[in-house]
């Protein structure tokens, strides 16, 4: 039945940004945030996406025959696609033969996922790297989360589990028994502005935070900094004297906003509102890392 | 890098290549004089003395090692006694706009009066082509194969450590011992023996010769020099020259000039192919190198001054000027010095030292096209090797290249050599296995794996000439399985295999007989023992390679006809046949079927990557073992250099969706943009095929700068190659990209679906990206390239 299985929007080989050394991120697709400026909208909707690549369409108009419920049209120059009437049978990704219809989430069973992962068993066991599970947030997703976290540990895989911290918090202690190390997001110190940018308030993600440090579990933070959102020096101070209260902490890592996922949004439809405005400049993170070093945090930074 | 050096590099770098007369004029004149009164190998070797005796005599400004090959640097002499260049080729290699070489008026006409009348019909080449049979010219003429020999001598050649313990004087002294051991009463080749060794003698002679003019140069320039700095450098280089290399080398500068007398010595004898490398240099020169610096006679600028001039000397070295097909397969300068650095010694331990760094950042700072040095990593090298081999390829050079000592050893092993001379062996050329010093590791020609698909789908003949130029092994309409095809392709590898050998072992027995090598001869192991030339089964080991293109391409044609003409059947073969022939014309629906809905080679994908598996090992059967003249047999080797590039313009539409005359897959790569699952997978998918079982194996990868801009990068760089090698992958090399592959991926990213792209805090494929970003990413990369 298809609702029991775990929905993912990728795997990725040779992640290179996901944890230490050579890693396997998996994506697991939906998430109860909606912060505007996440590069993998793909795994904002828990539901399965059917896209159109146009740059990639040769006019064969197949998909148009082919699909069920007349979906689809041909305006003599591009492709569009009915979603009231779209019934997500994925028929056109199938028959389209230069890949313009893409399914944006696919779902499968764990042990299909682990086969997936197993597959850079080598390179982990050789860098000492190994499986990240990320998102959307797989803490959505925790009991094929846990499931998974099970399997690689049984395996001997290195498991990470980068996250929003928006959970409930026995949920995530129990995937934190079977996790070797969280990439936690910490986006903003003020509970208001939280909710306001990301459609949830930070004090569950707060208190998970200062939970999981209690107990020991290894954190590196995830810090997207964005300018005019939380790049003001009261907000990193803020950050800067939560965090170095709390044990466990192994770095930060400062992630620097970019634009580059507007290609996406516009592909999914969503709304883009990416914006080079956002962008900080190289002495607000230098200043940033100062602030925050002067906690005696470590920091690394991410451009 | 100092001002001499900057100067020296300047002068080589700045310099175009020409063509002298000057060899070619020496060798007729001495031809028409003394052809017909010496034994073969005597004549070779007289005429590589007057050679030595006569040729210009070139010491320039600054240097501090000295001898070219031509009279200057960057002048490349010819050989017209293997190919002698017509008039016309001249004036192409003139006025060609790719690897063009100047040739002068002078040059021509002195060719046109003077060389092409004597050498008309008897250079190798033509003496080869007269006897080749049908069969075998229109095979060739489709491209199903390429010739080595027809333009260039048998080559190849590394060295092992022996002339830094022995001089000419030394050799020659072993010759009169083994000449005097002869035994004319029970051994029949004894006097052949006799002739072989007495030209290995002369070839010695010569080589003194040689050294001594340049002594006598050094010192009259001494003599003339108002500067007293530069008069004591000249004063050294005499004394050096008069040393080396009739007698061993005891300093580390005479170590240096002792390689390269040498190395000019067997370019100037041959031309053969990839010209010499000194082989694991760091190691012959680390015992030097240690006692000067504790004497306090050499410090490491000085050391590093002088690795930098055997550099820029090699890199004076442009490769001989090739024609027709042979300028399609490598048209390059490049003469494929590959300098072995780090690696074992022959007791297995690690073979890395001082110079192996001290070499890279030589290569680093000259960052010239040759030497192209490689790095050897085995279980028991250092991290802060591979890491500082890293540090350099980051750099955008596509050096130093990446090789696995422990396979290397492996696949030596295999094919039956001593453990301490697969030890001492490495790779040349390209990613050739050999034993240094020892073997005559022959590289007979490359094979057209797709090609060979190509005429089996049309029952024997190539569809783009109508001409037949294989067997009949059915027609591809009627084969009723996947099996019932493979069984023709298999039938018709072995029978273009088959005829390929056919016509090498001929070639071979040319060679031994009319070519002989005694300068070669005398560095290689164990020639002076068996009185044998290099070419005529004289050293130690002896291997023939073929050179198998397009794995991926065939594997991929394969995978497509299998997915869509047999199980699928989502296409008829008939179909499918006319669309190869029509170049896809009025059929891109078809071809981005093929394309987008194959499994594909480079993916980790079993599919795939079984078929591969089943290629190689019809290729392994078909080649290795067969045998050679000299009692020794062939193996299989798995590179393309550039001749994917020609192999694909004698190549139709293929069944994986390319295009006619488009390059084919290079070397064990996957074909370009097919794998899109990143590195690991390539290497999984690579690491599927036995390569020990080959005599080498290259996979070229390719990053953005961005994606190895940190130490945490190279790190990750470090990891994928010894995963690889823990996998047994044979060699691998990072092309960092520049700008100019970025815009070709912007026009054809179906060609580049592989490059990963960094952007911050995640990565993604530059073909994924919306224009304006591509562009962000373009200008990114320039600064970063610098």
């Amino acid at each position: 039945m298809l609702n029991e299985l775990p929905t993912f929007f990728d795997i990725k080989r040779y992640a290179l940004h996901d944890g230490p050394q050579i890693r396997t991120t998996v994506f697991f697709k939906g998430c109860p945030l909606r912060c505007f400026w996440c590069h993998n909208p793909e795994g904002i909707g828990c539901g399965l996406e059917v896209v159109i690549v146009q740059e990639r369409c040769i006019g064969c108009q197949e998909c148009v025959h082919g699909c069920p419920e007349q979906a689809l049209s041909w305006d003599g120059t591009a492709i569009s696609r009915d979603d009231e009437r779209c019934s997500l049978c994925l028929n056109c990704v199938e028959i389209c033969p230069s890949l313009a219809h893409e399914a944006v989430g696919y779902q499968a069973t764990i042990e299909e996922i682990v086969g997936e992962i197993t597959k850079d068993q080598p390179f982990f066991d050789q860098s000492g790297g190994g499986v990240t599970f990320s998102g959307g947030e797989p803490l959505a997703q925790a009991e094929h989360l846990l499931m998974l976290l099970k399997r690689c540990g049984e395996l001997e895989i290195h498991r990470c589990v980068d996250t929003s911290g928006y959970a409930e918090t026995p949920i995530l202690l129990e995937v934190a028994a079977h996790t070797d190390l969280f990439l936690f997001d910490l986006k903003h110190m003020d509970g208001g502005l939280h909710k306001k940018h990301t459609g949830v308030g930070n004090e569950q993600i707060l208190h998970n935070l200062e939970v999981l440090s209690k107990n020991g579990v290894s954190v590196r933070i995830r810090f997207p900094l964005l300018a005019s959102i939380n790049d003001s020096a009261a907000h990193v101070e803020a950050m800067g004297r939560f965090l170095s209260g709390l044990g466990s902490i192994e770095h930060v890592d400062l992630l620097v906003y970019h634009d580059l996922a507007g290609a996406k949004y516009r592909k999914l439809k969503r709304p883009d509102l990416t914006d080079r405005a956002y962008s900080v400049t190289a002495e607000i993170v230098d200043r940033t890392r100062r602030l925050l070093e002067a906690h005696g945090l470590t920091v690394h930074l991410e451009k | 890098m100092n001002s001499r050096i900057e100067r020296l590099r300047k002068l080589s770098f700045e310099t175009r290549p020409s063509i002298s007369a000057e060899r070619a004029l020496l060798e007729t004149e001495f031809y028409q004089q003394h052809y017909g009164k010496h034994s073969i190998p005597v004549l070779r070797a007289l005429c590589f003395k007057y050679l030595c005796q006569h040729k210009t005599i070139y010491i320039g400004e600054d240097e501090l090692i000295v001898g070219e090959r031509g009279p200057a640097p960057k002048v490349v002499p010819t050989f017209p006694e293997l190919t002698c260049h017509t008039v016309e080729d001249l004036r192409i290699l003139n006025d060609r706009p790719m690897t063009g070489y100047r040739v002068a008026e002078a040059d021509i006409a002195a060719y046109r009066d003077k060389v092409i009348p004597y050498w008309r019909g008897r250079s190798m080449r033509e003496r080869i082509f007269s006897e080749v049979p049908d069969e075998w010219r229109a095979a060739y003429e489709a491209g199903l194969f390429t010739e080595f020999m027809e333009q260039r001598a048998p080559g190849h050649t590394a060295l092992d450590g022996t002339i830094y313990q022995q001089g000419m004087v030394d050799f020659q002294r072993r010759i009169e011992q083994r000449s005097a051991a002869l035994d004319y009463l029970n051994d029949s080749a004894a006097s052949d023996k006799y002739e072989q060794l007495k030209a290995m003698g002369i070839a010695c002679e010569a080589a003194i010769i040689f050294s001594e003019r340049h002594a006598d140069l050094a010192e009259s320039m001494a003599a003339e020099t108002h500067n007293p700095a530069r008069q004591e450098e000249l004063l050294e280089i005499a004394r050096i020259c008069r040393k080396v290399p009739a007698h061993k080398p005891d300093t580390y500068h005479e170590a240096l000039q002792m390689y390269w007398f040498v190395h000019l010595g067997t370019i100037t004898e041959l031309n053969g192919w990839d010209a010499m490398t000194p082989g694991h240099l760091d190691q012959h020169l680390q015992p030097f190198y240690d006692k000067e610096t504790a004497a306090g006679t050499l410090d490491r600028k000085r050391a590093k001054e002088l690795l930098c001039c055997l550099w820029i000397k090699v890199n004076n070295h442009t490769a001989p000027p090739k024609v027709g097909v042979t300028a399609k397969e490598s048209g390059t300068y490049n003469d494929f010095t590959q300098i072995n650095l780090g690696g074992l010694k022959s007791d297995g331990s690690d073979g890395s030292n001082d110079i192996s760094y001290l070499a890279l950042e030589v290569a680093d700072e000259l960052h010239l096209l040759q030497p192209q040095p490689s790095v050897h990593i085995s279980r028991v090298t250092p991290e802060r090797f591979l890491k500082a081999a890293g540090r350099v390829i980051r750099k955008g050079y596509g050096y130093p290249s990446v090789f696995n000592s422990d396979a290397v050893v492996m696949e030596q092993i295999r094919v039956g050599k001593s453990v301490e001379d697969a030890r001492q062996g490495g790779t040349s050329g390209c990613i050739e296995t050999g034993a240094f010093g020892k073997e005559a590791y022959i590289l007979t020609g490359y094979l057209n794996v797709p090609k060979i698909l190509e005429i089996t789908l049309h029952n024997g003949r190539d569809p783009l000439t109508g001409t037949r130029v294989g067997l009949e092994t059915g027609k591809a309409e009627e084969f009723a399985s996947f099996a019932e095809l493979y069984q023709a392709f298999e039938a018709q590898l072995n029978h273009i295999v088959d005829l390929k050998i056919r016509v090498n072992n001929y070639i071979e027995r040319m060679y031994a007989k009319y070519s002989p090598a005694p300068f070669l001869s005398v560095l290689i192991s164990d020639c002076i023992d068996t009185g044998r030339d290099y070419y005529d089964g004289g050293p130690r080991y002896n291997t023939n390679y073929i050179q198998c293109c397009g794995i991926g391409t065939v594997t991929d044609s394969l995978a497509a006809l299998n997915t869509h003409v047999f199980e699928g059947r989502t296409v008829s073969m008939k179909t499918l046949l006319q669309a190869l022939q029509e170049n896809f014309d009025g059929a891109e629906k078809l071809r981005q079927t093929l394309w987008n809905k194959t499994p594909f080679f480079g993916n980790d994908d079993e599919r795939a990557d079984g078929i591969m598996r089943r290629v190689y090992d019809s290729l392994f059967t078909a080649i290795d073992g067969k045998a050679n003249t000299k009692g020794t047999v062939y193996h299989l080797n798995m590179l393309s250099t550039t001749c994917h590039v020609y192999f694909g313009k004698m190549l139709g539409a293929t069944p994986n969706g390319r295009f006619a005359h488009l390059p084919m897959s290079d070397g064990t790569s996957p074909s370009q943009g097919c794998d899109r699952k990143g590195p690991t997978a390539v290497i999984k998918s690579l690491s599927k095929m036995d390569q020990i079982k080959s005599g080498g194996t290259l996979l070229n990868q390719r990053f953005l700068p961005s994606v190895l801009a940190s130490e945490q990068d190279l790190d990750k760089l470090c990891s994928l190659v010894r995963t690889y090698f823990s996998l047994g992958g044979h060699h691998v090399q990072f092309n960092v990209v520049d700008t100019n592959t970025l815009k070709l991926a912007q026009q054809h990213p179906d060609d580049y679906r592989n490059l990963l792209v960094r952007v911050a805090g995640y990565s993604d494929y530059f073909v994924d990206l919306d224009k304006d970003h591509q562009e962000e990413i373009i200008s990114r990369t320039e600064q970063e390239l610098g």
